[in-house]
């Protein structure tokens, strides 16, 4: 990749007692991406944000943030970087604006570039109506945008947002998605979520996380790839015989549901739709329902894990 | 930077009511006391003209009333300093002064500064009584100033106390009682140390006393080794939070 590399992390870990949290993780970041961080509750992903932000430091391994070493110089490297943990770290014994002024600040935005900084980031989180409003006063979605708002007040290089959808309705959902992908196009955002379709839509490239390792780390058009659809549930009024179903043409394998319902396995293509229609119209099995069935991010990670050990067998033999 | 996170933190303080409501009452209980020793001395002055070289007012009132803030901060202090970085933690705001680009000694005096600046302003209130004596008559500067000195460098001590026990603890409570009975203890160490045999143990418990070291601001003495206990005792402190503010983000 051409563009210009903000972070850099190399074979980080952080261990609690035993159990290792992060387990030696190392990626890059570069200028422009929009990178996923997926995984199950528990997988050690806020962990691993924590320790990109310096709120917590790694038990052994290397993080650069635009070149500036993160433990060895953590002021200049902290400037670079815009954080949203899980709980936005409001508070909610001040106003929007207070709260904001603060933040700008902290950051150390000189004193004449203020204001301009807080206009700009009130109309880019859609926060100009609340200014004057107590943070606790205001409902979920808002203060998840001020939250946001904070991350991005002194225009860092990169902007972390660990699980920034949590609690919102769909329609907050879709604004902060909105607003994450418009960030994208400036800024380097690292965005961590256990919701799949939240990487499908905003980000370029994905990485899985599962019990503090990597184990994916790939563009989401090959993510996407991997989790195109091979089955089909259908359900007849006047269900055929199951070796009917499995004579047609590119289905794989029928597996029996119950008297009713099928699941249909087959390539991934999906050719046998049209086969499988005019039959049941011909033979009047009165088709009552035909769903593709997606594949859960459980079932991905079963996937990439299962192909894993398979891999690793492979070399071992 | 220091005076951004102090102010954000004394703006806090007057937002809640807790601290109106501290200001209250420990001026309303000093306006008692003050009055009431003023009567005692009005009372008195026709027989301390009698006396060869009598205690004057600022002896007989307004030591006293330095006496009774000094005690009365000792219980207050704690309520202050609980939650200043154990409700952060509890509500998980302490990571926005973790990720900008703060040290934590800048995170910790900036705390430190708020609460103090909130008890120079008590202090100050506090002081406007005995001022107003200076509409009747004349008062001795120098042993006021050693009073005032006194006091704010003892709240200082309080106040450095109390921020070292809020970042041990999520708990504001526990962080308040700890304080306080840790006061309490400085406070009154060297009762027992006028008791113990030896003469170095005695000495030295009652050289730890937070108290013993405030009684010579209030006979008017100003003695620089008492000002380097108390600036010893800050520091210490001050200290220790930053140690302990650093080791949450090394292991927890």
């Amino acid at each position: 990749m051409s563009a210009e590399i903000l972070i850099s992390v190399e074979h980080i870990s952080r261990y609690y007692g035993q159990l290792a949290a992060v387990d030696d993780v190392s990626f890059e970041l570069a200028q422009g991406e929009v990178l996923g961080f997926l995984g199950p509750n528990g997988a050690g992903k806020s962990t691993c944000m924590k320790i990109l932000t310096g709120n917590l430091a790694p038990s052994c391994g290397r993080i650069r943030i635009c070149g500036i070493d993160l433990l060895d110089q953590p002021r200049q490297a902290k400037a670079q970087i815009g954080f949203l943990p899980e709980q936005p770290p409001l508070y909610r014994e001040l106003t929007v604006d207070e709260y904001l002024l603060f933040c700008a600040r902290l950051n150390r935005i000189r004193r004449s570039h203020i204001r301009p900084a807080l206009d700009r980031v009130k109309q880019r989180c859609g926060l100009e109506a609340v200014g004057k409003r107590l943070i606790n006063n205001l409902s979920k979605g808002y203060q998840q945008r001020v939250g946001i708002a904070q991350a991005i007040i002194h225009q860092p290089a990169i902007v972390v947002l660990d699980e920034p959808t949590v609690g919102l309705d769909p329609i907050q959902i879709r604004e902060i998605r909105k607003l994450i992908s418009e960030l994208g196009e400036e800024h380097g955002v690292i965005l961590s979520t256990h919701i799949l379709p939240e990487v499908q839509m905003t980000c370029k490239r994905v990485q899985i996380i599962n019990r503090g390792k990597l184990v994916f780390s790939d563009d989401i058009e090959n993510l996407d790839r991997k989790m195109q659809i091979r089955s089909h549930r259908v359900s007849f009024r006047n269900p055929p015989d199951i070796g009917v179903l499995q004579a047609i043409e590119g289905i794989d394998e029928v597996e029996q549901l119950d008297e009713r319902h099928f699941c249909l396995h087959h390539d991934e293509a999906a050719r046998f739709i049209d086969a499988l229609l005019e039959q049941a119209l011909a033979e009047h099995w009165g088709l009552t329902e035909l769903t593709p069935l997606h594949k859960t991010l459980e079932q991905i990670f079963v996937d990439i894990t299962s192909r894993e050990e398979d891999h690793d067998k492979e070399q071992a033999a | 930077m220091i005076t951004t996170l102090a102010q954000r933190e004394l703006r806090s303080l007057f937002l809640s009511p807790l601290a109106w409501s501290v200001l209250a009452v420990v001026q309303f209980i000093l306006a008692y006391l003050f009055l009431s020793s003023l009567n005692d001395y009005i009372l008195l002055q026709p027989q301390l003209k009698m006396l060869d070289n009598a205690p004057g007012a600022t002896a007989l009132i307004i030591a006293p009333l330095y006496g009774s803030t000094a005690f009365i901060l000792m219980m207050v202090v704690p309520l202050l300093t609980m939650r200043l970085i154990s409700e952060e933690r509890r509500n998980q705001s302490l990571s926005l002064l973790f990720s900008a680009p703060l040290s934590m000694t800048e995170i910790i005096l900036g705390k430190f500064l708020g609460v103090v600046g909130f008890l120079v302003i008590m202090v100050l209130l506090v002081s406007l009584m005995p001022l107003s004596l200076l509409l009747a008559g004349q008062l001795d500067n120098g042993h006021l100033a050693a009073l005032l000195l006194g006091t704010l460098l003892l709240v200082g001590a309080f106040a450095a106390l109390g921020l070292f026990m809020s970042s041990l603890t999520e708990q504001p409570t526990v962080a308040a009682i700890s304080t306080f009975g840790a006061l309490l203890l400085l406070w009154i160490v060297d009762w027992a140390g006028n008791k113990v045999g030896s003469e170095t143990t005695g000495s030295l418990l009652s050289y730890l006393s937070i108290l013993r070291h405030f009684e010579s601001f209030s006979r008017g003495v100003f003695n620089s080794s008492d000002i380097v206990y108390y600036l010893l005792f800050i520091s210490l402190f001050i200290v220790l939070s930053i140690r302990r503010l650093d080791a949450d983000r090394l292991q927890n």
